[in-house]
């Protein structure tokens, strides 16, 4: 059960945007253009990030939602596997292993950040909208891991949540769902 | 220097911000609603008091000067007020309530499973309510974002404190929806 009482039953971070619609909405529309907004990275790219930052703060609920996004837009279990793992030999790009290992350092402080990461980048291709976009990316889940866990909520364990969580991500993006048929996973939390 | 060409001079989170102006505009509204919106049972004060905390844990010099400013400038309090709640909170004379808030900004500073039921009981024990101990949580992890972004970025901030600290007048009249993005 989440720290504060919410205004439904909806799991991790869809129970945390619906009850609370004023703060959501900026999160949400933050998120749809960073992570589905026109950008030389590929969709999967930015679940990349998404999901390597989640796991490095090991949010549970962030990391099976972006894995499992990753899953369905046509990533396989080795690649997530490196990207956990091993993501020097992932089978990116250098510029997205780049690209990664500058959202690493963002996971740790903006600090740790340091000129021969954003170096590496630019001589792999990295273009300046490509860095800021990733530091920006890597930034907003810390705060989407943080918010998650800091305030306890719940965290469904069946993997079929996050499949068809994922497929929602996927093909519809990180809008508001209007429709109360995507209200996914309130009956796996009963 | 900025790791990247930002096409302006704008110090901190305001050089990104008019880089990328869509984002810019969202961040921006992110903010006018947790620290400067008046439908809000804790003060902008305290809020603002909360992302002074944070950021200084993170080590964001721009960041904590600027809401430092604007928290001393909401509780018609001196530099050396902040700076001491910065460095050790629980010996400075805040409500009880404040501080056990603090301790949870502090927590979800350090990771958000760093939180314990035992922190939000207490706080809850001090009146603190579901959506207090909500807006700490979101204002404290969204200033682990805004920090990250000023420094992973390596933006530039101005070194002499009393510039934040006159300017904290006008942010406190304006709110945050236009902040920064005209150069």
């Amino acid at each position: 059960m989440a720290y504060i009482q919410l205004n439904n039953q909806l799991p991790g971070i869809t129970g945390l945007l619906e009850n609370r619609k004023d703060t959501g909405a900026p999160i949400r529309e933050l998120t749809q253009i960073l992570l589905r907004g026109e950008s030389t990275l590929t969709e999967m790219e930015r679940e990349l990030i998404a999901t390597i930052v989640s796991y490095r703060n090991q949010c549970r609920f962030c990391t099976n939602a972006h894995s499992a996004t990753v899953i369905a837009l046509g990533g396989d279990a080795d690649l997530l596997d490196k990207i956990y793992h091993d993501p020097e030999n992932a089978p990116v790009s250098e510029k997205m292993k780049a690209l990664l290992a500058i959202a690493a350092k963002v996971q740790e402080l903006g600090k740790s950040v340091k000129e021969e990461h954003i170096s590496r980048a630019k001589k792999a291709g990295a273009t300046d909208l490509e860095i800021h976009d990733t530091v920006l990316i890597a930034a907003l889940f810390c705060l989407y891991n943080r918010y998650v866990d800091g305030l306890g909520t719940y965290c469904p364990e069946d993997p079929a949540y996050y499949q068809k969580l994922a497929s929602r991500l996927a093909t519809m993006g990180y809008g508001s769902p209007k429709d109360p048929g995507v209200r996914i996973g309130e009956e796996s939390f009963k | 220097m900025a790791y990247i060409d930002l096409r302006n001079e704008l110090p901190g989170i305001r050089g990104p911000m008019v880089y990328r102006p869509e984002t810019g505009k969202v961040l921006n509204e992110l903010a006018e609603i947790l620290l400067h919106d008046e439908n809000n049972t804790l003060s902008r004060g305290e809020r603002e008091l909360i992302g002074t905390y944070v950021s200084s844990e993170n080590d964001c010099f721009f960041c904590q000067n600027v809401h430092g400013a604007m928290a001393q400038h909401y509780m018609k309090s001196d530099m050396q007020f902040i700076d001491r709640i910065k460095k050790d909170f629980q010996a400075t004379p805040i409500s009880a309530k404040l501080k056990s808030l603090l301790a949870i900004a502090g927590s979800v500073q350090k990771g958000g499973k760093q939180v314990t039921p035992e922190q939000i009981e207490y706080a809850k024990s001090l009146g603190a309510t579901d959506r207090e101990i909500h807006d700490t949580v979101l204002i404290a992890a969204a200033f682990c974002m805004f920090n990250r972004y000023v420094d992973g970025l390596n933006t530039w901030a101005p070194q002499d404190r009393q510039i934040y600290v006159d300017r904290a007048p006008m942010r406190a009249a304006e709110g945050y929806s236009q902040a920064g993005l005209v150069k």
